[in-house]
């Protein structure tokens, strides 16, 4: 064994959410073969999510070479597949078409779309390059879509951009008032601390303010299902009712705020029953709240996009924060208003000043002052002082043929930006638009004119910051895959060429080193690190050595200190120039887009707890859907009953400005007259096409791109929708393993068919086994469709091919007349038979008893031709299947509950067993909010065996 | 001599038999019966020739009525005795031989004739038909020495013969001018199917190839076959197989009406001559002689019904099925299997197992069924294509079995 070939141990961080998890990464030589939580790292101590856990198997060589972007591509004209260039080619072009718009528009004509999921160097060069080198401020990241809510929250109300609080704060509050946040499912790890802490203090008090009954709700002593956007109602009635019980702290609201008369003006009619009324819960419930929240001896609130993806999100984020100032739960252990942070940069993003509306290191475009100071740091004559444009508006402003030219990196708007079609339309009218991308397999990549390869996690060097302002090294355990380059580094090299042609003669701005990854990027760092001298977030007091040596670290921390600062506001003063904080009096505003008789239903939207964002990475392993197989839209179960709809029955989705068609599905988390569907099914894994044949784009499509006047940030989570059975007769299903390598591209070919029918969608699959075993997991595809009538059977053929249907072995029905059409390839494996691949069009209810024969790789020995019958009842008896709870050590629902209906006690004691007994729930435990429910559902046998004897 | 009416019966083979059997069930003293057989055997299961031949079956095993059956009914059976003239008005019979014999009904079964291809060399040495024991046997003997046999006709008789020879060691060749084997009653796909189960019993075949001429040695005997593309092909051994015709010959010497066999009523009397009867191959019914075994039962059913002057039974043509005796290989075809204009298909393959399954439907109705590598659900088919009723819900089942048989 050579050396390059020894096992080598990364330190890194996990490239999910706004937790900041770290990460070892476990690789030989090229190749990453492990990964596990890094037990030193403070964010979480060794643990992993389902997700953080299995991100060695998205880099997996396979996963690479079928879905990476491994050379710059260009297309010659629009839809056609794009052809391979070599990067200076690719680079030379891109500067020459960016200096030609700039030179016939003005920079303004360019808009740079970046991401949250970059790292702060990378952020870095494109904020320099945009805002310092070509003088406009058309720079904005999806941590617009994110955190710019938070953000205009804690500006307008405590002077600057920063989570005053820490996760360990979790350990010292005896109130956690979480507000518009499924922790459970969106920052795992901090809710494995949550439950820790619970169980620690059984005295801790939970709150959960959620319309949705979520996971999370499953730790709370209370919870507050508001009716959507109802936030600052909320939050004002309890102002209201604090100071009729006397729960505010006068003495720390004089000594430390501004504005508080104003506000008490404003709450003054925001009375207990009108709060009650308007947002739906009732007057205990919101009496109990307010004194948990006030008079708990500190309170920690945790928010998140509920509170953020809003049309009046910079007011929710400042009502809430009013509530920690006029109590005086604030600058305390336990008690701090925490956002959390969606992104796993999305910090480090806004320290740099990567959004439209912001300088580096939380300076203001409007302050001269600031101004001047970014443009000595970088060396340009002046910054712009104009806010440049806002994602929404971006796209906008390209659809009207504002923006010209459309650069994007590291980032998927044709999935995750609001009014798809606003956005298709922008894409397409853009002269060019570049994606700068890991993945070659995102929506917006079919909209590119060049594809830039960008290295992703496991590659990158340079650094992040989570939510609780903690900076930590990401470090790169392999070379970059292909001819990948850092996001950085294409930065650097676009910017040189670009400064050869609009200040040719002078130095470059950008002096890094773009062949030594990593100290082109300290350089970089160390840039950024002298900008933020003197500021709130000032770290010039660390450095890569430092944080090498030490380990991840909170901002600030000034040269000279000795350590980050853990806690912010302790001393009551404020970043503001008075250094008081500002009470936001604000009045209540609804929803953008109310329900109403033509749209009866309220569309919220979230994360699944196993996916990630638009699923370019996680929509990799078939593992990932164990926990939720298929896209579908949750519909409250009376409303279902009220429809007289079946679990399963196909509906289109419509809002005002576009549709989906999704299966419904019954659900007690959502209240009446509230529909769910996950943020994450975009083009990608849902298709179909509408009445007038144009394809269907994904759940975004529905929501509007009303957005809040002061954050910008777009309402995601509210939509009005109505809700009509799709009258699609013809349905086809279809499943199949396939070959690791294969899978992935020939789900990439099945996805360019999805359009073909009114509903399609085509998600992978594997056979459950645990963590350790994933290497070798098989993997599947499965496709649906439907359609108001029969497709041409050469689709049928083209879809059988492409799932390795072979027509000279599989066994085949047809009854052409009828439109019936099935298919089944069995496998011999020694004695046994199992079947490898099957497809249904007509009557699709076989689907109940083959899904089960394939996945579990049943034998079907006794079966044969009646493997094609038709119907629900298997022809030949079977076990019941049941769905996946436990991922990591591949546990069921249904021996969840067997082994629950024989083991009696406390629901503690019978969760305990119950893990003892399955191991369920042990290793990211991810899933115990679910098991917790399922111990309190399913009760004990009525006769006890203990007695049988 | 008694006062009996007298029944005369010219030819002795299944249909026949079958009929006087039937007769015998009904009105066992009614007629003096006397039976004239061409051939010198007693009545056997002419459709077992094939096993014969395969050598799975011998001569006896597939007598039918050995001669004490006639005796111990008290029948008068002249074997090897050809009738070759009928005078209708003194209503006798006279055989090759001399012997004569009076009716008051007369039941002509003379069954059919096989086909000689009109091609020149047809009557060399070596070329046959097979029709009977003595050509069964003929083919057995010379297949006693090895040497190339070819046979004309890729139907039943002709892949049944083709089998048997290669069975016995010759190397066959089917010679067959459709583009499938078994034309008439398979479609392409199940003929496909057992063209190739054939080929890999060693046999090979010359699809949609005309014959020109068969080519013989100075000695007369046939050498090779030619055809018209001009390839030719070596042949010790031609049997024809293309397809069998009534033997009318004493019918029309008869005066009887004759058009595609002796045309009967219902009640299959002739359509000539009340007194007489006709049933089996040589008999044309609503325009249809048929060649299979199981409509010329239902045949003698009627027949022996009004022989014993019961008059009720009629009898209305059959549905007639398929089946290859060749062993280890399931075909079944039945009723209107191709299909076309105006009809539905049903159709399940199982490529791997070598099953291939088509049903014809219209208007909601069984009308044709073909089956190839699993025909076990075949007679039920059958029955509902009689039967004719709407298939309603049990049209999605249908393909797998009867109701009985799918529960679990």
């Amino acid at each position: 064994m050579t050396c390059s070939d020894a096992l080598r141990e990364t330190r890194s961080t996990c490239s999910y959410c706004g937790v900041g998890c770290g990460v070892i990464i476990e690789s030989r030589g090229a190749t990453i073969t492990g990964v596990r939580g890094d037990p030193d790292h403070p964010a979480n101590f060794g643990r992993l999510c389902t997700k953080g856990s299995t991100l060695h198997l998205t880099a997996r060589p396979e996963v690479t070479q079928q879905t990476r972007l491994l050379q710059p591509q260009l297309r010659l004209q629009r839809q056609a597949s794009p052809l391979a260039l070599d990067w200076d080619s690719a680079l030379d072009l891109a500067s020459q078409r960016l200096a030609d718009v700039v030179q016939r528009h003005g920079p303004n004509a360019l808009g740079f779309y970046l991401s949250g999921q970059l790292l702060t160097e990378d952020y870095y060069v494109f904020n320099k390059l945009v805002k310092g080198l070509l003088g406009s401020n058309n720079l904005d990241t999806n941590s617009r879509l994110c955190m710019s809510s938070a953000v205009a929250g804690y500006k307008i109300t405590l002077g600057a951009d920063a989570p005053p609080a820490s996760y360990t704060d979790v350990d010292h509050a005896h109130c956690l008032f979480i507000s518009g946040s499924n922790t459970a499912w969106a920052h795992p790890i901090l809710f494995r601390r949550i439950e820790d802490a619970k169980r620690a203090r059984p005295e801790l008090k939970i709150v959960v303010i959620d319309p949705r009954r979520t996971d999370t709700v499953e730790l709370a002593d209370l919870h507050l299902a508001l009716q959507p956007g109802t936030d600052v109602m909320l939050y004002h009635g309890m102002l209201h009712l604090m100071l009729r019980q006397g729960w505010t702290q006068p003495a720390y609201i004089a000594a430390h705020t501004h504005g508080f008369e104003a506000l008490v003006e404003q709450v003054r009619d925001c009375t207990p029953e009108r709060t009650a009324q308007v947002c739906g819960i009732s007057v205990e419930d919101l009496l109990e709240a307010t004194r948990l929240f006030a008079t708990s001896p500190a309170t920690l609130s945790l928010y998140c996009q509920g509170l953020n993806q809003s049309s009046s999100g910079t007011d929710k984020n400042a009502a809430l924060i009013n509530l920690h100032l006029a109590t005086g739960q604030i600058g305390r252990p336990g008690a701090a208003p925490f956002s959390l942070t969606g992104q796993p940069n999305a910090m480090g993003g806004r320290e740099v000043g990567g959004l439209s509306n912001l300088l580096s290191a939380h300076r203001d475009l409007a302050n001269p002052v600031h101004r001047a100071e970014v443009a000595a740091l970088w060396g340009v004559p002046d910054v712009p002082s104009v806010p440049g444009k806002s994602a929404v508006e971006m796209f906008e402003a390209a659809a009207d043929g504002e923006i010209k030219a459309l650069w994007i990196a590291c980032t998927n708007p044709a999935q995750s930006l609001p009014d798809q079609a606003t956005v298709r339309r922008a894409l397409e009218r853009a002269e060019f638009v570049v994606l700068q991308e890991a993945f070659a397999t995102t929506a917006t990549a079919a909209y590119a004119d060049l594809l830039l390869p960008a290295t992703t996690w496991g590659e990158k060097t340079g650094t992040v910051t989570n939510s609780e302002r903690r900076i930590s090294r990401v470090r790169a355990a392999t070379p970059p895959s292909g001819e990948a380059r850092h996001d950085w580094a294409i930065g650097v090299a676009l910017a040189q060429r670009l400064e050869a042609r609009l200040r040719p003669g002078q130095a470059s701005l950008f002096p890094y080193d773009t062949q030594d990854a990593l100290r082109g990027t300290e350089a970089i760092w160390n840039e950024h690190r002298e900008s933020t001298r003197g500021r709130d977030l000032d770290i010039t007091g660390l450095s890569y050595a430092l944080l090498d040596a030490q380990g991840p670290q909170q901002w600030p921390w000034p040269s000279g200190a000795s350590q980050g600062k853990e806690r912010l506001y302790e001393d009551g003063v404020f970043p503001t120039p008075d250094g008081k904080a500002r009470f936001h009096s604000t009045t209540y505003h609804p929803v953008a887009e109310a329900r109403d008789e033509a749209y009866p239903f309220s569309l919220n939207t979230g994360r699944l707890r196993d996916q990630w964002h638009g699923m370019s990475r996680t929509g990799t392993l078939g593992r990932l859907f164990g926990h939720v197989a298929e896209p579908a839209v949750q519909v409250n179960p009376q409303d279902l009953a009220r429809l007289g709809w079946e679990d399963g029955a196909l509906v289109r989705v419509r809002s005002r400005r576009g549709q989906v068609v999704l299966p419904v599905q019954a659900s007690a988390e959502q209240g009446p007259q509230q529909v769910f569907i996950a943020m994450h099914w975009g083009q990608e894994f849902l298709g179909g096409h509408d009445e007038a044949g144009q394809a269907l784009t994904g759940v975004n499509a529905l929501l509007p791109s009303a957005y809040c006047p002061r954050s910008k940030q777009p309402e995601l989570k509210h939509a009005a929708v109505q809700l009509e059975a799709a009258a699609l007769p013809w349905s086809l299903v279809a499943m199949a393993w396939l070959p690791a390598q294969q899978v992935l591209r020939v789900r990439e070919s099945l996805k360019a068919l999805m359009a073909e029918f009114d509903y399609s969608s085509c998600v992978p699959f594997s056979d459950t086994v645990p963590l350790e075993q994933a290497p070798t997991q098989k993997a599947g595809l499965l496709f649906r469709a439907a359609a108001s009538r029969a497709p041409a059977p050469a689709l049928l053929r083209q879809i059988e091919t492409l799932l390795g249907l072979d027509p000279r072995q599989a066994l085949h029905y047809s009854d052409a007349s009828h439109d019936q059409y099935r298919t089944v390839q069995v496998l011999a494996d020694g004695e046994q038979r199992h079947v490898g691949a099957w497809l249904l069009a007509g009557d699709t209810r076989a689907q109940a008893w083959l899904r089960p024969l394939l996945q579990e790789a049943q034998d079907v020995s006794a079966y044969g031709q009646r493997l094609l019958s038709p119907g629900a009842t298997p022809p030949v008896a079977q076990a019941a299947r049941s769905a996946l709870v436990c991922s990591c050590l591949g546990v069921n629902e249904q021996s969840i509950r067997h082994q629950l209906a024989q083991s009696r006690g406390s629901d503690d004691e019978r969760l305990k067993e119950l893990q003892c007994a399955l191991k369920c729930g042990t290793n990211c435990g991810s899933c115990v909010p679910e098991l917790k429910r399922l111990v309190r559902w399913v009760r004990p046998n009525t006769e006890a065996p203990e007695l049988a004897i | 001599m008694s006062d009996k009416q007298k029944l005369v019966m010219v030819g002795n083979g299944m249909a026949g038999v079958r009929t006087i059997e039937e007769l015998m069930k009904l009105a066992p003293d009614r007629y003096d019966i006397t039976i004239f057989g061409a051939e010198p055997h007693p009545n056997y299961n002419r459709i077992m020739l094939s096993p014969v031949l395969a050598g799975e079956q011998t001569l006896d095993e597939i007598v039918l009525n050995p001669l004490d059956w006639y005796r111990s009914h008290g029948i008068t059976l002249h074997t090897g005795s050809k009738v070759v003239a009928v005078d209708r008005v003194k209503r006798r019979v006279r055989a090759e031989d001399g012997t004569e014999a009076a009716y008051d009904r007369l039941l002509l079964c003379t069954g059919s004739k096989p086909f000689m291809l009109p091609v020149p060399g047809n009557t060399l040495q070596g070329v046959m038909a097979y029709r009977d024991i003595a050509d069964t046997q003929a083919m057995i003997e010379a297949a006693s020495r090895p040497g190339h046999a070819v046979v004309i006709g890729g139907g039943l008789l002709g892949l049944e013969a083709a089998n048997g020879l290669r069975l016995r060691g010759m190397d066959v060749t089917v010679v067959h001018v459709g583009d499938w084997l078994l034309d008439r009653q398979l479609d392409q796909s199940a003929g496909r199917l057992l063209q190739d189960a054939l080929q890999a019993r060693g046999l090979a075949f010359r699809l949609g190839a005309h014959t020109e001429a068969l080519l013989g040695d100075e000695a007369g005997r046939v050498r090779a076959l030619r055809f018209k593309d001009g390839s030719e092909i070596p042949a010790d051994l031609v049997v024809m197989a293309v397809g069998i015709r009534p033997n009318t010959e004493l019918a029309e010497q008869m005066g009887l009406l004759v058009n595609r066999g002796i045309v009967v009523h219902d009640t299959l009397q002739t359509v000539t001559d009340a007194r007489i009867y006709s049933v089996g191959e040589c008999a044309a019914h609503r325009g249809t002689a048929y060649g299979l075994v199981a409509p010329l039962y239902e045949q003698a059913q009627v027949a022996a019904n009004h022989l014993a002057e019961w008059g009720m039974a009629r009898y209305a043509g059959s549905q007639t099925s398929t089946k290859l005796k060749v062993t280890g290989i399931d075909l079944f075809s039945a009723g209107d299997f191709m299909g076309g204009e105006g009809s539905e298909e049903i159709v399940l393959t199982d490529p791997a197992g070598g099953v291939y399954k088509k049903l014809v439907l219209r208007d909601d109705k069984l009308v044709g069924a073909c089956l190839y590598g699993d025909t076990q659900d075949g007679s039920w088919y059958f029955q509902l294509l009689r039967e004719g009723a709407s298939l309603g819900s049990l049209r999605g089942q249908l393909m797998f079995g009867p109701p009985a048989e799918r529960a679990h």
